[in-house]
C-alpha cells in the first residue's frame, strides 16, 4: 500500500470516532465537520513526513479541536462570543485524550453522532444521506450517485437535513441506560435503511448502489464493536451479511431477477454467511429475541440449505410466526404466506394473503405472490389480473420483467395443454 | 525452530477496506506466501473472523463474555506457523509479509509444542 492509500484508510477508519468527539466539543455539526476536514489536510502534510501517529483518531481529534477553536475565535470577531459550553472541554490536556477515547465517552460519542442523523423529523432518505455524509464521509457526489439523483439536489437535501437538526436539541450529556438503548434501536433501524437502499437496487443500478450495503455493514460492525453484548446488533449484522452474501446471484446475465430458489448457491459468499451464522449463534445465547435476530435466523435457514428443496420451510414458518408477534405488519404476514404455501399448500397461503388486500393494495409483492398462488391453484384468469396489477406497481424494470415472465409462461402452458 | 507469527492490526482499519482493497492485500500476501512455501518455511496460515465474532470463556467462574479476551486497539487477526532456522530468518519473513500488508505488527513467538492433528480444511 502506498503512503497515500494507507493514510486514506486510516482517515476513513478514524472518521466516525473523530467527528463524533469533535461534535461533542463544538456541539455543532458544521463546525465539527470543518474541524475534521482541516485535521485531515494537516494529516496529509504531516504523516508522510513524520510517519503515522500511533493513534490516528486521537491525532485527528486533537488537531481538529485546535483548528476548530481557531475557527470559532475567528468567527467570534464578527459575531457574538460563543456560549461557554459551546467551546467546553477546552482545558482538556492531551494526555487525557487517549484515555477518554477508550472509555464509554467514545462509545456514546459515536452513538450520538449516528443518532443525530436519525432525527424523527427527517424522512428516511434524508437520515440515510446525512449518515453517509457525516458518519461514513462519503462525498455528496458519491451519495448522489447511489441515490440516482443529481449532485445539487443531494447537496440541498443534506443542507436541509442539517438545518432541521440544528433547530432541534440534541442531548450532549452521557445518556442513561434507557436512553442509550432507545438511541441504539433508532440507529440500528437507520443502518438497516442504508442497507436496504442498496439492496433494493435493480441490476443496472447495483454497481452504483452496492456500496450502500457495504457501508451499512461497516456501520453495523462499528456498532457491535461499541456494544459487543447487544444481541439485536449481532442479529442486524448477521442479517445484512447473509443477505449481502447473495448479491452476485440475485440477477442473471441479462439483468433479470433470479428468485432465491433459483439462485446458483455456489455463487453465494460463504465467508459472509459463515460470519452471519456465528453471530446468530452468539446472539441466541442471550435469550433475548428481537426482530433482527429472527430475520437473521430466517435468512440463515435459507443459507444453510445446499439446494432450494432442502429449505426447512416449517422452521421458517415458525420463525415468521415469532416475527409477527414481535413486529406485527401485513408485510411480515405476506412473507409468512410464502412459507405457508410450501408447508401447507397454496390454498392455505391464499387464505392468509387475501385479508391483507386493503392494507397492501399498493404493494407490488402482494400482487406478485397472490398471482403466483392463484396460478398454482390453476385459477389462471384471476392470476393474470393479479400479475397485471403487480406490473403496474413494479418499482423497477426488472420487477416488471419478472412478472411478465410468469404471464408468458402461463400463456405458453395454456397453449401446450 | 517453529515460530508462530501473530498478526495484529487495528480492526477499524481492516474492516473498513473495500472488497477490492482486501483482495489487493491478499493478492500481494499470496505472492509472499508462495515464496515462503517454496523456501520450505510456511506452514498453516489462519485468518480469523473479526473480534465481534469472538466469545471468551473465563475459566474460573465459567463466565461467557462476548468479544475477544484482550480489548486492545490492535487485535489478533490471524497467525502463521513457520519453520525458520533462527529469529533473524523469522524476522526477515515477517518484514516481507509486512511490505505486502503494512500497518499493525507481527509478534514472533517461538512454538513450544506443535501437535500434528486432523486435516480440517
Amino acid at each position: 500500500m502506498t503512503d497515500l492509500a494507507w493514510i486514506d484508510a486510516a482517515i476513513t477508519a478514524a472518521r466516525p470516532q473523530a467527528v463524533a468527539a469533535l461534535l461533542r466539543y463544538f456541539r455543532d455539526l458544521d463546525v465539527a465537520e470543518e474541524a475534521f476536514q482541516d485535521a485531515c489536510l494537516r494529516a496529509l502534510k504531516s504523516w508522510p513526513k513524520n510517519g503515522p501517529p500511533r493513534d490516528p483518531a486521537a491525532w485527528l481529534i486533537l488537531v481538529g479541536r485546535n483548528t476548530g477553536i481557531d475557527g470559532v475565535r475567528r468567527r467570534s470577531r464578527q459575531a457574538e462570543l460563543p456560549d461557554e459550553d459551546q467551546i467546553s472541554d477546552l482545558e482538556d490536556v492531551e494526555d487525557d485524550l487517549a484515555d477518554r477515547l477508550d472509555g464509554a465517552d467514545y462509545r456514546d460519542d459515536v452513538l450520538r453522532l449516528l443518532f443525530v442523523c436519525c432525527h424523527p423529523d427527517l424522512p428516511p432518505t434524508q437520515q440515510i444521506a446525512l449518515a453517509l455524509r457525516i458518519v461514513s464521509g462519503l462525498t455528496v457526489k458519491e451519495i448522489a450517485k447511489a441515490f440516482l439523483v443529481g449532485e445539487s439536489a443531494m447537496e440541498q437535501r443534506i443542507t436541509r437535513a442539517k438545518a432541521r437538526i440544528a433547530q432541534g436539541s440534541v442531548a450532549f450529556g452521557a445518556p442513561g441506560a434507557v436512553e442509550r438503548s432507545e438511541r441504539l434501536a433508532a440507529v440500528a433501524a437507520m443502518v438497516y435503511l442504508v442497507f436496504n437502499e442498496g439492496y433494493s437496487a435493480s441490476s443496472g443500478e447495483q454497481t452504483l448502489r452496492a456500496p450502500l450495503c457495504e457501508e451499512a455493514i461497516r456501520l453495523a460492525r462499528l456498532l457491535l464493536r461499541l456494544f459487543p453484548t447487544e444481541p439485536e446488533i449481532m442479529g442486524l449484522l448477521a442479517l445484512m451479511l447473509i443477505q449481502h452474501a447473495r448479491a452476485s446471484a440475485r440477477f442473471d446475465a441479462a439483468g433479470e431477477i433470479v428468485l432465491l430458489e433459483d439462485q446458483d448457491r455456489s455463487r453465494w459468499n460463504r465467508k459472509f454467511i459463515d460470519e452471519g451464522l456465528v453471530l446468530i449463534d452468539k446472539a441466541m445465547r442471550h435469550r433475548r429475541p428481537g426482530p433482527y435476530q429472527v430475520q437473521a435466523a430466517i435468512a440463515a435457514l435459507h443459507a444453510r440449505a445446499t439446494r432450494a428443496e432442502d429449505t426447512d420451510w416449517r422452521e421458517i414458518d415458525a420463525l415468521y410466526a415469532v416475527l409477527e408477534r414481535l413486529q406485527p405488519s401485513p408485510v411480515v404476514t405476506l412473507n409468512r404466506a410464502v412459507a405457508v404455501s410450501k408447508v401447507a399448500g397454496p390454498q392455505a397461503a391464499l387464505a392468509m394473503v387475501e385479508p391483507l388486500a386493503d392494507k397492501l393494495s399498493g404493494y407490488f409483492y402482494f400482487f406478485g405472490l397472490k398471482g403466483g398462488l392463484l396460478l398454482q391453484l390453476k385459477r389462471e384468469r384471476e392470476a393474470k389480473e393479479a400479475f397485471d396489477r403487480a406490473i403496474a406497481l413494479a418499482n423497477t424494470a426488472a420487477e416488471a420483467a419478472h412478472i411478465r415472465m410468469h404471464i408468458d409462461r402461463m400463456i405458453q402452458d395454456a397453449k401446450a395443454s | 525452530m517453529l515460530y508462530a507469527l501473530l498478526c495484529y492490526n487495528d480492526e477499524a482499519v481492516t474492516t473498513a477496506w473495500t472488497k477490492e482493497e482486501d483482495d489487493a492485500v491478499m493478492e500481494r500476501l499470496h505472492v509472499v506466501h508462495r515464496e515462503l512455501e517454496a523456501e520450505g518455511k510456511l506452514g498453516p496460515s489462519i485468518r480469523l473472523m473479526p473480534t465481534s465474532a469472538a466469545t471468551t470463556l473465563h475459566k474460573a467462574k465459567d463466565l461467557v463474555i462476548d468479544g475477544p479476551y484482550a480489548e486492545t486497539k490492535e487485535a489478533l487477526l490471524g497467525f502463521y506457523i513457520m519453520d525458520c532456522a533462527n529469529l533473524d530468518e523469522a524476522l526477515d519473513a515477517a518484514r516481507r509479509l509486512g511490505v505486502a500488508n503494512p500497518g499493525g505488527a507481527y509478534e514472533i513467538r517461538p512454538v513450544s509444542l506443535f501437535r500434528e492433528a486432523l486435516d480440517l480444511k
